[in-house]
């Protein structure tokens, strides 16, 4: 069994009230900075933590807080992303109803780090649930002296809000999100000026995922040395929470060591492969990263080593196909996701994808031409040119499927028919 | 028409805030519950409200996946169609509950009761094939459970 941090209060029915919470040490790490801290000495610390955003991007969230000027301008905003919306991952909505404070906790300590006054959650619609629970916690923090005006007696002033979406894809995306807080289409807007710089309203924001800010009180807590050697890598730094799905017998949320190697976390975590399933490929990190094939299977889970091994560890969300399912019909189901995800703001994208779709749904259902394959190709290399984030990682599952199956690609041409049917 | 009671506690949220436009979904979310569905006129009621232009306020209501411009059954259930529910039966969900309801995906059954529409991934892989109704999750599922769910919303609803 590995250190349960994140996931130390977690219970099978409910969520850690506050008491439980600060039994467990909660609020303490909010305490000591409020007292002992300046707010460098919070930022130096969690820089020191080596702590990567967990929402997909891996931005150093230490770095991301120093490019708020030192004399930007005031009221500043802290976001946070709770709009999990990448098919697979739902680790955002376990942490929440797990240990609501933690996070609240964490979003006060980074937001004195960034000297904001001001706390959104941004959440999607799917997860009321949640929102209802933080909505109920936010006001015993405050009840508890640890929101309002004057947070423990300290003068320091900060109070959160819960914002509920009316849910699309793209409000994850954090100048889409902005827009979306502003009451306007989420269209994402390409920087400069970064949204540290200019963010919500106009203002220094400072946006993280849930996961990245509750590490921020343990880092606090327990020093940066330790959360770096929570990871079995060098270069990984502290737990991850791996979202496991599809072909396993235990799907779930497990909290594991950053670095674990990925046949760890299916055959012991996820409690190996359904009866009778053999490992065909995996997507490691949501819709938007590419498949790994059985010769990673042993590969090691942390940021810098997926990307020296050419692939991406995104949120984590681990998503397991065995070999009875058809992989030009899983990256069907994965490009319909993006094409009616797609915010329609720029022509690739909005375009593309649909057209994406249609040759993929004609080669699964025996229509497929061999000359489709350098169309698809060609197309997923304009996507590159979108005008965000949201269309390359789109089309990882594709490019993959022709890098790494293609001989599956070509039988569905060749017999006019999927293979598996 | 909104009840005055309703326009009061929109006016006095709206007037609490630095930025009314921020509130833009929360509007939307309140007068579709009030209308069963965002019609023309709450349309023209949120705008009104927010001192937006009734387009400004198309352009968004348009974008929501939540947001629901055209009449809909007392429960809309969401079908979860991504990769994680795919593969573990959502198809069979889907034939289940179009042929229980008598109805195809995006229809309403004549009682005004039921409304399905097809969802991206709702996030709860771990309970697939999941559904979502009037925005609460429902999973895993099996026939038997969901002829379970229908009956309890058709008692509830009388």
């Amino acid at each position: 069994m590995y250190p349960q941090v994140l996931f130390k209060n977690r219970k099978p029915d409910r969520i850690a009230t506050l008491e439980e919470y600060r039994a467990s040490g909660g609020y303490a790490a909010l305490a000591d900075v409020l007292k002992n801290f300046s707010y460098k000495d919070v930022r130096a610390v969690v820089l020191d933590g080596l702590l990567l955003g967990r929402g997909g991007a891996a931005f150093p969230a230490g770095r991301k807080v120093m490019t708020v000027p030192d004399d930007a301008p005031f009221p500043r905003y802290i976001v946070c992303n709770a709009d999990e919306m990448e098919p697979g991952t739902f680790k955002d909505r376990v942490l929440i109803h797990a240990d609501p404070h933690m996070l609240i906790e964490g979003m006060i300590i980074e937001a004195y780090s960034a000297r904001a006054e001001k706390g959104i959650i941004f959440i999607r619609p799917e997860y009321e649930s949640a929102a209802r629970i933080l909505d109920r916690e936010i006001e015993n923090a405050r009840l508890a002296g640890y929101l309002g005006d004057n947070i423990l007696d300290s003068g320091y002033a900060f109070d959160i809000v819960v914002h509920r979406s009316g849910g699309r894809y793209i409000c994850g995306e954090v100048t889409a999100q902005i827009n979306a807080l502003e009451g306007k289409r989420p269209n994402p807007k390409q920087p400069p000026p970064y949204a540290t710089e200019k963010g919500l309203w106009g203002q220094p924001t400072v946006a993280h995922n849930v996961e990245t800010l509750v590490c921020i009180p343990h880092i606090i807590r327990n020093g940066a040395e330790w959360f770096r050697n929570l990871a079995l890598t060098d270069t990984g730094s502290g737990t991850k929470i791996f979202c496991v799905s599809g072909k396993v017998n235990r799907p779930g949320c497990y909290e594991l060591p950053m670095g674990i190697r990925l046949s760890e976390i299916i055959e012991t975590h996820a409690g190996g492969m359904r009866d009778g399933a053999q490992f065909k490929a995996c997507l490691p990190g949501g819709a938007s990263t590419a498949f790994l094939t059985p010769e990673f299977y042993d590969i090691e889970m942390d940021f810098e080593t997926m990307k020296k091994a050419g692939q991406r560890l995104g949120t984590g969300a681990i998503m397991v196909f065995d070999h009875k399912t058809c992989l030009v019909e899983t990256t069907l189901n994965l490009t319909e996701f993006f094409a009616r995800e797609s915010c329609g703001w720029c022509t690739p994208c909005r375009e593309g994808f649909p057209y994406l779709r249609d040759l993929l749904w004609r080669i699964e259902h025996g229509q497929g031409k061999e000359e489709y394959i350098s169309t698809i190709k060609q197309m997923c290399h304009h996507l590159w040119n979108a005008y965000c984030a949201f269309a390359p990682g789109g089309v990882a599952p594709i490019e993959s499927l022709l890098a790494y199956f293609e001989d599956e690609v070509y039988a569905h041409i060749r017999e006019k028919k999927c293979p598996f049917k | 028409m909104l009840s005055e009671e309703l326009k009061k506690s929109l006016i006095d949220k709206i007037a609490s805030v630095e930025h009314p436009r921020e509130l833009v979904v929360d509007v939307m979310f309140e007068l579709q519950d009030h209308y069963g569905f965002l019609s023309d006129e709450a349309l023209e009621e949120a705008a009104l409200l927010l001192g937006m232009t009734p387009l400004e306020m198309e352009e968004l209501a348009t974008f929501y996946t939540f947001i629901f411009r055209e009449p809909v059954g007392k429960y809309v259930i969401h079908v979860c169609d991504s990769i994680i529910c795919w593969m573990d039966g959502y198809e069979s969900i889907r034939d289940y509950l179009c042929q229980k309801l008598g109805i195809k995906m995006g229809e309403t059954t004549p009682d005004g009761l039921f409304t399905l529409l097809p969802v991206c991934c709702i996030g709860y892989c771990d309970r697939s094939p999941a559904i979502l109704i009037n925005r609460k999750v429902y999973g895993p599922l099996t026939p038997e459970k969901l002829d379970n769910i229908l009956e309890e919303l058709k008692t509830e609803a009388g």
